[in-house]
């Protein structure tokens, strides 16, 4: 089973010729066409294009030769990009590739397969799929998480070697942590946003999901890059992020914000995320408490950031250039109106009209300029908490994965499990999702997430910590 | 005593280019308010004299040189229309 290996193992048995790409994306396709109609993680997958590019992958290349599994909200050239979405799900084929992907490409990887995900990457269940339902494959009665939740269950799922996420408050470091893989949302900045089709454009940041910390390192080295097409991409030298792989962490310093350690965390969650502290007490880091005093500000703050942004960004949605046209419209406000109204599913519709009101005559203030204003506060936090402490440690969700359904009807509900992941959006800093044991909970073992929090464009030493705590369990 | 948020949801939809059915719009209505309810947290904090901040890692006045360089053709450019006419993106007839 090629597909549940890593990539660092797959290229030592390219580079050795024991095996080909073309043996690796065989074994993948077998591996969807197996798994796939219970876990639900891809929308869709071409063998016969990615068998093409695997006959002439050129090996030499760091990534040569392994396929990659994407998101469906990336473009890659000649694919669907249906961002979960029935405004894109049937007319839609990508005429260009995305920033990430010529990078990804350039490192001889092979984009293959298209990844369920919440519509437009708004929920973090996947439930929000217009396309079809993924599973938990570790409890086919749960969800993988989301937005990036068929990222997440197709690793996880050994559906996928490693996949790219996008992560606007948590969306790839969640579904990692509920389906027990590894996630890193990079710095903002850091890998272009060029051909993501934009959900909140201040927040959005594409990165992988992969089986171990190494992969995700490995994968991370060919994410990020300046690139012109984005105007927010950020022109600084990228390092090897493999180099801080096996250092070690002691004199490390950790700090644990009191405001995060607080009722309403899972009893199990909270009992997996002490042992890992411990456990990274016993490694030489130096454990320390810390206060990010506006943390009940983050919820809140992204609930009008978000939607405000997505309510402008999604308006290109107007069937006139692509995507669904509405075949009863009249005049051309109503070919607007009805390809919109037929296209969007309830979420996409409830942030649209949130971020419409909010930004609508007299209460643009009183609400997007307010949580600007709270933005910074948050911000701030993070800054005076990283002049004491090295990274940021925390559960990555309050809870394991939640029952297909069981938050259906309570939007607001299902938007407070990300407490912890969307103020690191907001301060746009790095943040990686490690597993950190299991609870127990109706016979099934479910993931736990440790999450990782470093300053601005020190994934380094995220990556680090995670590897030594990856590595001593 | 938080603010009970009276939300013209109908008024919002013809905003955001949405048609909403009776029950849409009544389902909405509910979930904004509750969720507006819970966005009144920011109004707890003094925010007097905080600089906003629109990016968490600004990046300032980005340009291109002016230069042309290749993008779409023309068939690229609209592979994806709905409607096609003479090479062109047809829409319904906008001027009488």
């Amino acid at each position: 089973m090629l597909a549940s290996s890593t990539i660092a193992a797959l290229r030592k048995g390219i580079t050795a010729g024991d095996i080909t790409p073309r043996d690796i994306v065989l074994d993948v396709a077998k591996s969807i066409e197996a798994g796939n109609a219970e876990i639900g993680a891809y929308l869709s997958w071409d063998v016969e294009a990615a068998l093409a590019e695997a006959d002439r992958a050129d090996i030499t290349k760091p990534l040569g030769g392994i396929p990659i599994a994407i998101k469906d909200n990336m473009n890659v050239t000649g694919q669907p990009c249906t961002c979960g979405s029935r405004i894109l799900a049937e007319n839609y084929t990508a005429p260009y590739d995305a920033g990430a992907i010529r990078l990804l490409r350039a490192s001889g990887a092979i984009p293959f397969g298209r990844l369920n995900m919440d519509e437009f990457a708004m929920g973090s269940s996947t439930e929000n799929s217009a396309l079809g339902v993924t599973r938990n494959p570790r409890d086919l009665s749960r969800v993988p998480g989301g937005s990036s939740g068929g990222s997440a269950a197709a690793v996880a799922g050994d559906l996928a070697i490693a996949a790219l996420g996008s992560d606007t408050g948590g969306s790839i470091r969640q579904p990692a942590a509920l389906c027990g893989c590894v996630g890193i949302k990079p710095t903002y900045g850091r890998v272009s946003r060029f051909g993501l089709v934009a959900f909140a454009s201040s927040l959005d940041q594409i990165g992988p999901v992969t089986k171990t910390v190494e992969d995700a390192a490995l994968l991370l080295n060919h994410l990020c890059g300046h690139d012109a097409h984005d105007s927010t991409s950020l022109n600084v030298e990228v390092p090897d992020f493999t180099a801080a792989i096996g250092q070690d962490i002691k004199g490390l310093r950790i700090g644990l914000p009191k405001e995060y350690y607080i009722d309403g965390i899972h009893a199990g969650v909270s009992a997996s995320v002490q042992a890992a502290i411990r456990q990274l007490e016993s490694l030489g880091a130096i454990i320390e408490e810390i206060s990010l005093p506006h943390t009940e500000l983050g919820v809140a703050t992204y609930y009008v950031l978000a939607p405000a942004e997505a309510s402008a960004n999604l308006a290109r949605f107007d069937g006139v250039r692509y995507g669904h046209r509405s075949s009863s419209a009249g005049d051309l406000l109503e070919q607007y109106t009805k390809s919109r109204s037929e296209g969007f599913g309830p979420e996409v519709k409830r942030r649209i009209l949130l971020g419409t009101y909010m930004l609508s005559s007299g209460y643009y203030d009183a609400y997007y300029i307010r949580a600007q204003k709270a933005r910074t506060l948050i911000r701030n936090d993070f800054t005076e908490a990283f002049k004491k402490v090295d990274v940021i440690l925390s559960p990555t969700s309050p809870t394991p994965a939640h029952k297909l359904g069981e938050l259906k009807d309570n939007p607001l509900a299902a938007y407070l499990e990300d407490v912890f992941t969307i103020p690191v959006n907001l301060a746009g800093l790095p943040g990686i999702s490690v597993p950190c044991g299991t609870v127990e909970v109706e016979g099934k073992a479910l993931p736990v997430g440790l999450q990782i929090v470093g300053k601005a464009l020190d994934e380094a030493t995220v990556l680090r910590v995670a590897h030594a705590y990856e590595q001593s369990r | 005593m938080p603010e009970v948020h009276q939300i013209d949801i109908q008024h919002v939809a013809k905003l955001a280019r949405l048609t909403l059915s009776d029950e849409e719009a009544t389902r909405y209505e509910s979930q904004l308010g509750g969720i507006l309810n819970y966005i009144d947290t920011l109004t707890r904090y003094d925010l007097d004299g905080v600089e906003p901040t629109a990016h968490a890692i600004p990046v300032y006045d980005v340009l291109r040189a002016d230069e042309p360089r290749t993008g779409f053709t023309q068939e690229q450019a609209l592979s994806n229309a709905p409607k096609r006419h003479a090479d062109q993106i047809q829409i319904p007839k906008v001027i009488e």
